[in-house]
Order: C-alpha cells, then sequence, then structure tokens
C-alpha cells in the first residue's frame, strides 16, 4: 500500500519552474515581431468632460497602427453594437439601484485619474508611448469628489443621474438592535476608519490575442482569476459565438482579487484590435498603470454602537458603515454585503442591525481584494470587543470568549443573508479550542509580566488579538475532467485559474489518492477553456473547495471505470481490485494485473492500430461480437468528469495574535511575535496550507502598517509607485510566524475542507490595533497606522490627558447626547 | 513607461565623452542608471542623448590615502562599502552607506552619481557634506574641484554644468581625536530616510567637546550641515540640556517639510530624537578612539573597558 498524499507536506511541483524563472506569464506568450503592441491613454484629471480628441498628430507616426477613441467604438462600420455600450455588471443586486459601469473608452465623461480614453497599437510599446504623448484631448472640468466624507456631503456628484452619491443602500436586521441596545446594562459607540489599500500583484494586468481569419477563431492569452468569466464577455461584447472564443491562462504573477474583475477595457480592445487588424496585439500593464486604472479596496467609515451585559455578552450590535467604492460598480455590492456579514466572526451578537451606503467617489473603482470586505469587518467587531473589555476592565480573551458560537451549536443560522444569496449558516467550527490554542500559542497569560518587566526597562510592547470567520467555497459550481492516457499519465483539467497557490500540487495529491495513480504522472490544467469551458473562478478561497471536490468527485468516475474494463480484462470481481501506482491487480494475487495505460487503450474499441499497445483494442484481438463495442450507458476513453456544487459556502475560521513593541522616542512599531491559528477543516497539504497563511499575513502586515492610497483632494493618487506605496519587504516581516491547526471538517464537501486562501490577512488590522492599543493606552480606531500617525496620537492624548475628556474614547451613547 | 526616443553613446575616452556632452546640451551622464533610469523611464525626464560612462577607462577605484577616501565615479556602493581601508579611514562613510537602498541597488549604483544627483534625501551628500567633502570634475574647458558646501544648490540641483563629469569624491579621514555617527529612520529598511544625521564630534587634549557638527538628510531641501558650538567644552556622557540646546540650533536651521510618509512635526520630533542620539554615539566614539589611542599602540576594535 502507499501512503495517501493527502495530509502530507508534499513539495510543490511547481516551484522548480517559478524559482529557476521557468514561468510562462501572458507576456512571455507571443514574442516576435508580428505581434503589436498596445498602450491606453488615461484620465489626468479625476473628473471632467472629454469636450475633444484630436488624434491627428498620431495618424502619421511611423509604427502606429490603430488609434480609437469612443468615437470608433461607436462606429457600426467596424465593431458591434455591443462595444459601444458600458462594461457588464457583472453582479446585479436589487439594492444597488444606482449601478454604474465604466465604457471601454471613456464617453463624454471621466470619473477618475486613469481611466481610459484612447487606445493605441503600434508595433512595440515605445512608439505606443510616443503616439499617446500626441493625442490631445480637451477637457472641462467638474468639482471631483474624494474620500467618504465628499461622497455622504454629497455637495458635487460623481454621476450626475445618482443622487447622494449613493449606488445601493442595504438593511439586513435580527431582532431589535436599537431596543436591545436602549435596554441593555451597558453601551458604547465608537467611530472607525480604514484606508484604501490594493491587491498589487506583482504581475500587472495583460492580454495578448490572436484572430486565426481562416477557422474565424479567436484565441486569447489573460492575466485572469476567470478564464471562463472572460470567454463569456469577449464572445458577447464581440459579436462572436461563444464557440469562437478560447481563452487560456498562462502563469500568472498574482492575482489577490483584483484579476476577479472582467472584463477589463483592454480585454476587449485588444482582441477587437486583434481580429481588425489581423495581427497579434499584446496590452502589458505597467506599475503606475496598475495603480490607477485597475482596482483598490479597504476604504470604510464605520460607525458601530453596542449593548452589553457585566460579562460583556452582546445584546444588541448596530452598525453603519460608508463604503467607498470608487467611481463605477462593476462586481456589484460583494465588498460590503461580505462586510456586514462576516463582521459577525464567531460571536453571537444578540439583536443585530446593519446598514451600509456604497458611495461613489472619483477614485479608481473598489473590487474584492484578498478578504473582500472581511478585515473591514474583523476590524470592527473586534474593535468592538476590545472596547468593551476595556470598559469592564476584563480580559480582552474573557470577553470575546463569553460571546462565541459553541461546538454544539452547528450549523449555526445567523438568519441573514450571504454574499452568495444563500443563508449565512455556519457549518461547523471551534472557537473556544481556537482560542485556548492561541492563547497558548502566543503566551497569553504569561504577557502582563513581560509587559511589566519591559516598562521597567523603559520600553513599551502590546498584546492583540483578532477572531475571524471567513465564509469560503461559495457556489455555484466548479468542474473537473480527468483523462488516463494510454501511456498512463493521467491529464487533469479544472476550469478556474491559478495565481500560484499550488493547485497543480494539490489537485494531483487528490487524483493520486482516488485514482491509484503515481502523482508523477498527473498533470494539472487549470484556467484553459478548451480543456474546461464550465467554470466560474479563483475567489474567496473557493479552488480546494469547489474544483478540488470536483478533481475528487471526478478521479473516482474515472476510477469506476477503469476497475471495470479491468475487472473484465482480468476476469475478476470489481471488488477484489486495487490501483495502486498506476497498476490495477487483484488483491492477493500478484501475478494478475494490469497497468491503467492499458486499461486507458482497452476503454477505447479501435479499428486501426496506432502502435503496439493499441493493438489490444483492435477489432479481431477483442470484444462480444453479441454487442456493441460501446455499450449504450458508456462513452469511449478512460475518462471522469464531474461537477461539485454545494448547497452554501462552508466557513473556515482563526485567531492572530501579535505582539508588538512601539519604540518610545521614534514612534517605531516593530513587530516581536506573530501567531495564528487557522482552521480549515481537513489539510490537504499543510505546508501549502502554512505557506498561504504567511503571505497572508505578510500582505496583512503591509495593510496594517504601510500602505495606504494616498488621494489628494483633486483626486490625485500621490504614491503610484512602489517607491511610495510601502509594500513590505520581507525586512519588515518577522522571522517567523507561530502556526498551529485546528481541523474541524466540513459536512459540506466530500473531502471535508474549507478555504484558506484569505484567511492570512484577514485580522491584521484588528490584531495590530488591539496590540498597538494595549502599549499606548489610548484607542486606536484608524488603521493603517504609520509612525508619524502614532506621533501625532501621542501628542494629542498627552494634550488630552491634562484637559478635557478624550473625545477619541469609545463612549457612552446616552453620555454624548447629555452633554 | 518606456522612455521617449534617445540617442545613446559609450564611449571609452574621458575626451570624447566630455566632447559628447559639450556637443549636446541636453545631453545626460548616465552611470549607474539607478535614479536616472527610472526617471527616463517614466518620462520625468527626456534628454536626447545619453552618455554612458561606464566604459571609461580608470574610474572605478576606491583609494584609502592619508588625506582621505578618494572614491571614483564607476565605484560601486557596493565597492565602497566592502573597502576595508576605507572604512578604516573614515567610518562614517561605511555607516552611511549601509543605509543606502538594497544589495541589489548598491551593486549597480555609483556613489559618485549618488552625490551629484544632489537628493536631499540620499545619505551620500550629507555624508560628503559634514566631512567638508570635495568632488573633482572635469569638461572640455579642464578640471576642477568642487567643494562639497558648494555642490547641492537646490533640490535634485548639483553646481555641475550640463557638460561636466564627476570623476571622483573625496571624503577627508577621520581626525585623530575626532568620532562620528549616522543613524536615520526609514520606513522600511533601505528607504530613502524621514530623518537622518550625520554626527561628527572631535575632542580637545582633554576629552572635552573641541567641535560638533550634524549633517541632516531629509529634513531640509539640501543636505544641510549645522556647526554646534553650544557643545564646545562639554564632556560624556552628553547630558540633556547638551543635546537639547543643539537640536534647538539644527532646528532653527533647518526648514523641515512633511510629506506622505510623515508629517513636518514628526520629522522636526526625528531631528531631536536622532540629533541626540547622534551626538551621544559620536561623543563616546571619539572617546573610545582617544584611549584606545593613547593605552594601545595599535587601533583595535572594541576599546577599553
Ligand atoms: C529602489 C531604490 C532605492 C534607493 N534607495 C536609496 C537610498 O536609500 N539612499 C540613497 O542615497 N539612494 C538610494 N537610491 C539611489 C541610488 O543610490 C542610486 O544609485 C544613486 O542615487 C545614483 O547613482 P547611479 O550611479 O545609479 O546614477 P545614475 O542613475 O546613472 O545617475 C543619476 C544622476 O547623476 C548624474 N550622474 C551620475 N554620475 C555622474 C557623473 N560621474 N558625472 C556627472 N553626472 C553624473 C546622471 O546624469 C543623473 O542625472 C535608491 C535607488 C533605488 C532604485
Amino acid at each position: 500500500m502507499t501512503t495517501r498524499l493527502v495530509g502530507q507536506k508534499v513539495p510543490r511541483v511547481e516551484d522548480q519552474r517559478f524559482l529557476r524563472g521557468g514561468g510562462k506569464y501572458v507576456d512571455d506568450v507571443l514574442v516576435g515581431a508580428t505581434t503589436l503592441h498596445a498602450a491606453v491613454l488615461r484620465s489626468p484629471h479625476a473628473h471632467a468632460r472629454v469636450v475633444e480628441i484630436d488624434v491627428e498628430d498620431v495618424l502619421d507616426v511611423e509604427g502606429v497602427h490603430l488609434v480609437w477613441t469612443y468615437e470608433d467604438l461607436a462606429d457600426a462600420a467596424v465593431m458591434p453594437a455591443t462595444m459601444a455600450e458600458p462594461l457588464p455588471l457583472l453582479i446585479p443586486h436589487p439594492a444597488l439601484t444606482h449601478g454604474r459601469t465604466q465604457y471601454a473608452l471613456a464617453k463624454d465623461e471621466v470619473n477618475y485619474v486613469g481611466e481610459a480614453v484612447a487606445f493605441v497599437v503600434a508595433s512595440d510599446r515605445y512608439v505606443a508611448e510616443d503616439a499617446l504623448a500626441r493625442i490631445r484631448v480637451t477637457y472641462d472640468f467638474l468639482p471631483p469628489v474624494v474620500g467618504v466624507d465628499a461622497a455622504r456631503a454629497a455637495t458635487n456628484l460623481v454621476h450626475d443621474d445618482v443622487p447622494g452619491n449613493v449606488g445601493a443602500r442595504l438593511e439586513q436586521t435580527v431582532g431589535d438592535a436599537p431596543a436591545a441596545i436602549a435596554a441593555a446594562p451597558h453601551r458604547l459607540a465608537l467611530d472607525l476608519t480604514v484606508e484604501r489599500s490594493a491587491c498589487m500583484p506583482l504581475e500587472g494586468r495583460g492580454t495578448v490575442a490572436r484572430w486565426d481569419p481562416d477557422s474565424g477563431r479567436l484565441t486569447m492569452w489573460t492575466s485572469t482569476q476567470t478564464a471562463s468569466g472572460v470567454r463569456a464577455a469577449v464572445a458577447v461584447k464581440l459579436g462572436l459565438d461563444l464557440g469562437q472564443v478560447d481563452v487560456l491562462t498562462p502563469d500568472t504573477g498574482g492575482g489577490f482579487g483584483v484579476k476577479i474583475n472582467h472584463p477589463w477595457p483592454e480585454e476587449l480592445l485588444v482582441p477587437m484590435a486583434a481580429k481588425v487588424l489581423g495581427r497579434p496585439v499584446k496590452f502589458t500593464e505597467d506599475r503606475r498603470e496598475h495603480f490607477i486604472s485597475s482596482a483598490h479596496e479597504r476604504g470604510q467609515v464605520q460607525h458601530v454602537e453596542v449593548g452589553f451585559d457585566d460579562d460583556g455578552r452582546l445584546l444588541g450590535l448596530d452598525v453603519e458603515f460608508w463604503h467607498d467604492h470608487g467611481a463605477y460598480t462593476p462586481y456589484g455590492l460583494i465588498v460590503p454585503i461580505i462586510t456586514s456579514t462576516q463582521l459577525l466572526g464567531p460571536y453571537k451578537p444578540g439583536a443585530y442591525r446593519v446598514v451600509f451606503e456604497s458611495l461613489y467617489t472619483n477614485t479608481v473603482m473598489v473590487t474584492p481584494y484578498r478578504g473582500a470586505g472581511r478585515p473591514q469587518g474583523v476590524y470592527a467587531m473586534e474593535r468592538t470587543m476590545d472596547a468593551i473589555a476595556a470598559y469592564l476592565g476584563k480580559d480582552r480573551t474573557e470577553v470575546r470568549a463569553v460571546n462565541f458560537i459553541q461546538p454544539d451549536e452547528f450549523p449555526y443560522d445567523h438568519q441573514m443573508v450571504f454574499q452568495d444569496g444563500r443563508p449565512l449558516v455556519y457549518d461547523s467550527g471551534d472557537y473556544p479550542q481556537s482560542l485556548e490554542k492561541i492563547k497558548a500559542l502566543v503566551g497569553w497569560d504569561e504577557f502582563t509580566a513581560v509587559r511589566d518587566a519591559a516598562r521597567a526597562e523603559g520600553r513599551t510592547v502590546g498584546i492583540g488579538l483578532a477572531c475571524y470567520v471567513e465564509g469560503t467555497g461559495v457556489g455555484p459550481y466548479e468542474g473537473a475532467h480527468v483523462h488516463v492516457e494510454t501511456s498512463g499519465k493521467v491529464k487533469v483539467a479544472t476550469g478556474l485559474t491559478t495565481q500560484g497557490q499550488g493547485h497543480a500540487t494539490v489537485f494531483a495529491q487528490l487524483v493520486a489518492d482516488e485514482l491509484g495513480c503515481r502523482f508523477e504522472d498527473v498533470e494539472v490544467v487549470t484556467g484553459d477553456t478548451r480543456r474546461m469551458p464550465y467554470s466560474v473562478g479563483t475567489f474567496a478561497s473557493r479552488a480546494a473547495v469547489m474544483s478540488g471536490s470536483a478533481i475528487h468527485l471526478a478521479a473516482k468516475r474515472a476510477k469506476e471505470k477503469a476497475l471495470r474494463i479491468a475487472a473484465d480484462a482480468l476476469e475478476a470481481d470489481e471488488g477484489d481490485l486495487e490501483i495502486v501506482d498506476g497498476i490495477v491487480s487483484v488483491r492477493g494475487a500478484p501475478g494478475s494485473s494490469i497497468s491503467l495505460g492499458t486499461v486507458a487503450v482497452l476503454s477505447n474499441p479501435l479499428r486501426y492500430a496506432f502502435d503496439e499497445a493499441s493493438k489490444a483494442a483492435t477489432q479481431f484481438t477483442v470484444g462480444d461480437p453479441g454487442r456493441p463495442p460501446v455499450a449504450e450507458d458508456d462513452e469511449p476513453g478512460l475518462e471522469g468528469k464531474d461537477f461539485y456544487s454545494p448547497e452554501r459556502s462552508t466557513f473556515a475560521s482563526g485567531m492572530h495574535a501579535v505582539i508588538v513593541e512601539t519604540d518610545p522616542e521614534t514612534c517605531e512599531i516593530r513587530i516581536l511575535k506573530y501567531a495564528v491559528v487557522h482552521d480549515c477543516g481537513h489539510l490537504l497539504n499543510p505546508m501549502i496550507v502554512e505557506g498561504q497563511v504567511h503571505g497572508g499575513v505578510a500582505q496583512g502586515i503591509g495593510g496594517a502598517l504601510y500602505e495606504r492610497m494616498e488621494y489628494d483632494e483633486s483626486g490625485q493618487l500621490l504614491n503610484a509607485s512602489f517607491m511610495d506605496f510601502l509594500m513590505p519587504y520581507v525586512t519588515e516581516v518577522p522571522d517567523g510566524i507561530d502556526i498551529d491547526h485546528l481541523e474541524t471538517p466540513s459536512p459540506l464537501n466530500p473531502l471535508g475542507i474549507k478555504g484558506a486562501g484569505e484567511a492570512g490577512v484577514i485580522p491584521s488590522a484588528a490584531v495590530f490595533a488591539s496590540a498597538i492599543e494595549d502599549a499606548e493606552g489610548f484607542p486606536i480606531t484608524a488603521m493603517p497606522i504609520s509612525p508619524s500617525d502614532l506621533f501625532a496620537l501621542r501628542q494629542q492624548h498627552a494634550a488630552g490627558a491634562s484637559g478635557a475628556p478624550d473625545p477619541s474614547r469609545p463612549s457612552d451613547p446616552s453620555d454624548q447626547e447629555d452633554r | 513607461m518606456k522612455p521617449a526616443p534617445v540617442a545613446y553613446a559609450r564611449p571609452t575616452s574621458l575626451t570624447e565623452a566630455l566632447e559628447l556632452l559639450a556637443g549636446t546640451p541636453d545631453a545626460k551622464v548616465l552611470a549607474g542608471g539607478q535614479s536616472l533610469v527610472p526617471l527616463l523611464n517614466m518620462r520625468l525626464a527626456a534628454p536626447t542623448l545619453l552618455v554612458d560612462i561606464n566604459r571609461l577607462p580608470g574610474l572605478d577605484h576606491v583609494m584609502a590615502a592619508p588625506d582621505g577616501v578618494h572614491v571614483g565615479a564607476l565605484a560601486r556602493h557596493s565597492a565602497v562599502l566592502a573597502d576595508a581601508a576605507a572604512r578604516r579611514t573614515q567610518p562614517l562613510l561605511a555607516d552611511a552607506l549601509s543605509h543606502v537602498a538594497h544589495a541589489t541597488i548598491r551593486n549597480r549604483g555609483t556613489t559618485v552619481g549618488s552625490i551629484v544627483h544632489a537628493d536631499a534625501a540620499a545619505e551620500m551628500p550629507a555624508v560628503l557634506a559634514v566631512l567638508d567633502g570635495h568632488v573633482e570634475v572635469a569638461s572640455v574647458r579642464g578640471r576642477r574641484r568642487i567643494e562639497a558646501r558648494d555642490l547641492v544648490v537646490g533640490p535634485l540641483q548639483s553646481s555641475l554644468e550640463h557638460d561636466e563629469v564627476a570623476l571622483e569624491a573625496c571624503f577627508p579621514a577621520l581626525d585623530a581625536r575626532a568620532g562620528t555617527a549616522f543613524t536615520e529612520i526609514s520606513r522600511r529598511q533601505g528607504d530613502y530616510a524621514l530623518c537622518g544625521v550625520a554626527a561628527v564630534v572631535m575632542l580637545d587634549e582633554d576629552g572635552a567637546v573641541a567641535s560638533a557638527r550634524c549633517g541632516y538628510l531629509a529634513v531640509h531641501e539640501t543636505p544641510a550641515v549645522v556647526d554646534l558650538p553650544a557643545l564646545v567644552g562639554a564632556r560624556g556622557p552628553l547630558g540633556d540640556d547638551v543635546v537639547t540646546a543643539a537640536s534647538d540650533l539644527a532646528l532653527g536651521v533647518l526648514d523641515v517639510e512633511g510629506d506622505i510618509h510623515g508629517t513636518a512635526a514628526y520629522r522636526r520630533h526625528l531631528v531631536r530624537v536622532l540629533t541626540a542620539r547622534a551626538l551621544r554615539t559620536a561623543y563616546d566614539d571619539a572617546a573610545t578612539r582617544t584611549t584606545t589611542r593613547t593605552t594601545a599602540p595599535t587601533p583595535t576594535t572594541g576599546g577599553t573597558a
């Protein structure tokens, strides 16, 4: 018997290639002189009417093949009418009463710095950029709306026909929260903010397209999280049949959410240009473009009111927040809906009311970024937990513990609607045990002594904790195809895409275990619509849950078929067969065996032999002359195909704790220890899960301590480069992250697994706010926080300490009314 | 992010390079490219000609002489940093260089290029200034020497003429009775500083401060040097009153501005914190060196108990 691979730290099959520079990204596709290169003229203004675009000076630049503005998209002689329409609103919602999307090239108005205005295709990118410099656009300036406050004030409007800049207002209630709070023994109110950040994959967006006039087919390579989504959108917009469009994703240098949005303007303009010009066209986004024309996330302003008892038990929770969704809403309300539901974390809120407004601003649009609204929700809830503990003078872990959903309360129904339109029902979890683990891992109970010792030396240290629950593996479905070739090699295809998560490794582990083939013989293909046209995409920590389950089911089907054919060939009972290392044999009868490759040969009745092995399947060699060679309910080939479509999401959870030291003089914030307890059900590959957690924690440290989009009042992004947008280097991330796992299996899928991709980043803002607050002794209500911010807070609190009560402390709302 | 069209020349003699520069008014010298190439790519600079000096002979030296460390125009930051003799002759140089960017950038970027690039947030111009160093430059008109104090005339503006090539920078050797310190705060390791201070403290025969000065980076529009007569006569450990007086002096001279990485108030605060740290370290360094020198015949590291 070989050992099962699932659950083991199998080294990633991808790494040799990636680490040796062997990765092949979109920009590496169709390298050669026939390929033309695109560049996009982007609005330098946050809000303006486009009066006139003069491309006259570009037309005779040598090497320029094409220049398009909106006028060209509207030219029925060249374009299908659909190209002149706004880009799709991908996820409609009844509450999104004023959804707006941009045009592939701006029509009449630009609404953020970076919006696409004109499109040039030239012999190379240098010439294309030279050409852009010659396009003259006359703009009529409109007042820009930047930031949540300006959006709410609505003195100026982003879109004339969107009153109050409000794209959507959505309220969900469970019980009567305001009444429960009014009746509660204790009440607090908090005002919180989180700044904007962004995914920042190291590979930006990119698209290459080739039109084959002979076959009338379009092949497109794009750096996306959804090949099937891009395919559908491109077919519709370019007026092609779905069957004419193939979309492939080569290696993708990170996505983190931004590449789930589609189609980007370039994903339509590039294939359209390839079709019109009859030459391959490539667009490779540069870093500045990525900052100003892809997508951001996180920015929210929140107001929390909470009522609780003497133990800190929540009786009522009333949350209002304002979500800055930027200039357009192609991805609907997913981010704020996730904030409003996942805010609840592992807790029972008592009565709950949450209402958000999703607001337009003249900034880059907002679509999901790893965590997708959860970091903000967790921040609101965990800040509230810390505030309750401070108010009652209790340990922060005790207040959390009294509010936990208990292990015997699953499935736990929150009576709300989740991001997938389905009920928010947690499937499984064990929060008390997680808490015990994280306390032990970080040394929670011993920390008071550590803090006192540090203080005696003039040092300031603090400890923080944050808990989260994450709905993962959302539907609707994924599918898989497993094909055993006559060589014995096993080809696996699933439709969703890969951005470095190690899918080729984990999916091969699943197939090797289920089918009984050798791990080395499995080859996994993702995100190629020729191989698996039915798919949704990679987001919401769903790849392992959705495609993993589908692959498991498809391998099972292939195995069933292999056993059936082998039983025939070996004249044995199916029940007596086993498949080990790709050999089907009769248990206990070592001589009686057949390879999976041979089974594959036999699965396909042949007229023509093409090699030695295939002779075994030809018409004068096998088959019962009394029956059709392929039975009525059968198909030729040793293949298995299946789909997995769960009823609901499965809910992973975890807790992070951090110990920080703040420099009493320079206000620098240093991480002394970072600990993670993580529960994603059964672990398919613990090493990969830990890698995902490490990466998430690093990204979270960026979001909590370094990164923010600095817009000025006119809507210019001041730090649109890696010099000024501070992603943490390895030197800013702790040398080690302590991880402990808990495995509470999901009852919803055959593998008992939950998603793990986003978890590492979710509680970061919350956990750092908690620790810095602990170190400094005053409330932290705005994240991220820099040394300069901390300095300002210290000044303010030093001044406040000698004067009036501190206005930024969480306060009893009824107190405030009395004043 | 592709540069505008630009001609490129890679001369193999200085004369040829100087003639090319003299012949094209908006030509630019290309050394390590670590500052210039990003500017070209973002089209913030669009010269018509790049004169790549990397093939010029005899300019990659790092030479520790009795008068100081001579750094040729093609010596990379990493070569200067690794040079043990240079470190002995003027320890401030290596101390500061370890804060310049990251290893990959130090492998390409030149120390002289950094100096003539004249970024007020860069370490090397401030170090050259606080040490009263100088730069040797050449043009078709001949050679001249520019003193550090005359080198940086504004933000990213040096006093080199457009057709001049800097051949060498000279960092004076550490005086027998002097000590140095370099300290800075940056957001991430290797980033340009929010505030940085280079200090040189000289002691008299009796171990009291004979002179003290600090060089500041990132808190003034040019690298600023502040002489600190208030410290003369002070003895270690330097008291709070002494270092406060020093930072008062410095803040009187510096025009500190805020940016997205730190407010002006925070940076002024850092001027105080870092001035104190740098002066105390430099004083101790000077004291250690002086004692070591008088009690032991050969200089060693570690000092005396
Ligand atoms: C990511 C990153 C981080 C960095 N961090 C820091 C940092 O923390 N601190 C720091 O000080 N620097 C930093 N730098 C800049 C780095 O030190 C550069 O190497 C240096 O500023 C310029 O040296 P160079 O040889 O690359 O010059 P180039 O980029 O080739 O040239 C810079 C300018 O100087 C001129 N020039 C260069 N050499 C000569 C010469 N011999 N004669 C006349 N003119 C000349 C050029 O014409 C150009 O105008 C960083 C750079 C990067 C890319």
